[in-house]
């Protein structure tokens, strides 16, 4: 009876242990967006969304940060989308089996997880350096490159749940492989490639450490690729180290709407992976 | 492919003509798609031996001035353009284990609460909120402990912390100094939970593939679920739950925001983790942009190639691990 008492007990302890983890979880997640709401809703009015980032002592607001997010976002997904849905097509309807595939797998799984801040470096040395100035076009080949293997991966398992009767029936109706691919397998994995869309979306567009040395920042409204471009990312990081507080409040402001964008990407690209799943 | 023209009969020239250009068509579509495919699969390729060779060509400067000595050297002065990596990586690793010691066993006990204890309807709503903290860009974290977490710790964790080990030999060195509220602990700390919904997730996800039958005959047994998870599940998933903290790992060491804001960026090896300190993603993110001299800027490179390094083994020895459980789980 003792033994089975212990047993217990020490169950009870074990079990009650794994709820504490949760909620240890779940408390940070909460503590950071109350906090963020705490400190950032103050920032959130018109002028905000209207101004330039302003000098130090003055009023003003991140127009020409958010912008510079959207454009660089924009490119760098509609550059990195079509390599990395191509590249995941190769892995799943090729190369399933060769040694190739499995290579370009292994590789893309590392890329997937490699530091941002060293693909920042790359190409600091591959576009920043021979152009002799930052630029926001590096800023979007940095970001780029972080699409890429994020929709890779998608891709390749969002193809890999197209039931394979669909193929088969296609094919047998004479159409050729690429046609297969391209009309049917597609069409049926949309929601899974969008999925893999926005889950990249989310990634690069709370991304810094890539774009502080390619994009750097600029103070300005500024449209022309070839030079710098303030990003929000960057200008958090520039202002909430700064010591004035009216540029400490234009961060938080910036910190909560970059999070509440991120945060609807992802529950967006869950539910849609979810209905994938379902039908 | 099948030659539709077989059998087909002979109406008039037009069609067979019409058909062979499709069919000319299709083909050529058919291989142009496959080089595509195939050539974005090669960028993939590309793209990492790009970035492998482009560190190696900029740091070939420091390598050439510093050698290897640059890897155990402390010192780190750009005023007389003398640069070791020591402090920097001394920094990396101590985070990275902090961060794992505190994550690895609360990111477990999350896994083992989603996939045996929590209640069907809440498992997806709590599943989605600690996936969320994997969600967060990273400068939020920074951001949120510089200006949040940091002043609390100084002010109410560390004046304990600091006063309770004082008195036990050893760990007094380890928790000595001032109460910064910045440094090596607090970066690791944070490290902590922002890894910590990698090594849940995909503990979870390792858990599902134990055969229920396994757990069952167990609980049958009259099995707690204390040592159904400890006798059972844990050990059938061993390597991929090996492989979600070597992945966990992998991000610990190259997160950059969130430590470059916390640790205090001071390029010196201390004894106490309480110490402000430094880590390499964060010096190259705090020093790139103003480097001036080649050599400076060659140094911080190197320093990015050594990271890479480390990291690469790391997320390889990751994939590998994780690959073997989806082969036991195919069978």
């Amino acid at each position: 009876m003792t033994l089975y008492d212990t047993r217990r007990r020490k169950n009870a302890i074990y079990v009650s242990l794994c709820y504490a983890a949760s909620v240890f979880g779940l408390v940070w997640l909460a503590w950071i967006l109350c906090a963020l709401i705490f400190k950032g809703s103050a920032g959130l009015m018109p002028a905000t969304f209207t101004q330039m980032t302003p000098p130090p002592g003055s009023a003003g607001g991140l127009l020409n940060a958010i912008c510079g997010s959207l454009i660089m976002s924009i490119a760098a997904v509609a550059l990195g989308t079509p390599i990395g849905i191509l590249a995941g097509t190769y892995l799943a309807e090729y190369g399933s089996g060769s040694k190739l595939a499995f290579v370009v797998r292994f590789i893309n799984d590392i890329l997937l997880s490699a530091p941002s801040i060293v693909i920042g470096l790359f190409v600091y040395q591959i576009v920043v350096v021979p152009m002799g100035h930052f630029s926001a076009l590096a800023g979007m080949l940095a970001l780029a490159i972080i699409v890429i293997p994020v929709v890779v991966r998608t891709t390749e398992d969002m193809l890999r749940l197209v039931p394979n009767q669909l193929r088969e029936a296609s094919t047998a109706l004479g159409l050729p492989k690429s046609m297969v691919i391209q009309r049917i397998a597609y069409k049926a994995a949309r929601a899974g490639l969008t999925t893999g869309v926005l889950l990249a979306i989310a990634r690069i567009s709370g991304e810094t450490a890539p774009l502080l040395f390619t994009a750097l920042n600029n103070q300005f409204f500024e449209t022309n690729v070839n030079a710098p471009m303030a990003s929000l990312p960057v200008v958090i990081f520039q202002f909430a180290l700064s010591p004035y507080a009216d540029w400490q409040r234009l961060a938080w402001t910036g910190a909560l709407i970059i999070t509440m964008t991120v945060l609807a990407l992802s529950i967006t690209a869950r539910v849609l992976g979810r209905q994938r799943i379902k039908s | 492919m099948v030659d539709v023209t077989v059998g087909v009969p002979n109406v008039d020239g037009s069609t067979i003509l019409d058909r062979a250009k499709a069919l000319a068509r299709f083909k050529f579509e058919n291989t142009f798609f496959h080089f595509v495919t195939f050539s974005a699969a090669i960028t993939v390729l590309v793209l990492l031996s790009g970035v492998i060779l482009s560190l190696v060509l900029g740091s070939i400067p420091a390598i050439r001035a510093f050698g290897a000595g640059f890897l155990v050297t402390e010192v780190w002065n750009p005023v007389t353009d003398k640069y070791g990596a020591a402090a920097a990586i001394y920094g990396t690793v101590v985070t990275s284990i902090i961060a794992m010691v505190i994550a690895i066993p609360i990111g477990v006990g999350i896994a083992i609460f989603l996939s045996e204890l929590c209640p069907q309807p809440l498992r997806q709503p709590i599943g989605i909120a600690i996936e969320l903290l994997a969600g967060i860009p990273s400068i939020i974290y920074g951001i949120w402990g510089l200006f949040i977490f940091a002043p609390l710790l100084q002010q109410y964790v560390e004046p304990g912390i600091i006063s309770f080990f004082g008195s036990v030999p050893g760990l007094n060195l380890v928790f000595e100094g001032p109460p910064y509220g910045i440094g090596v602990f607090t970066a690791g700390f944070i490290l902590a939970i922002m890894v910590l919904p990698f090594i849940s997730s995909i503990s979870r996800d390792v858990f599902a593939t134990v055969p229920a039958v396994l757990k069952e005959s167990a609980y049958g047994l009259g099995f707690t679920t204390r040592e159904v998870v400890g006798n059972v599940v844990i050990p059938y998933t061993r390597t991929g739950i090996i492989g979600g903290v070597m992945l966990a790992l992998g991000r610990a060491l190259g997160e950059t925001m969130a430590v470059t804001f916390v640790i205090g960026n001071a390029h010196r090896v201390s004894n106490s983790i309480l110490a402000p300190g430094t880590t390499i993603s964060a010096t190259i993110a705090n020093e790139f942009t103003e480097a001036v001299g080649s050599l400076y800027t060659s140094a911080l490179v190197e320093l990015g190639l050594i990271l890479f390094v480390i990291t690469f083994i790391v997320l390889a020895i990751a994939r590998f691990m994780l690959m073997r459980i989806e082969q036991k789980g195919a069978q």
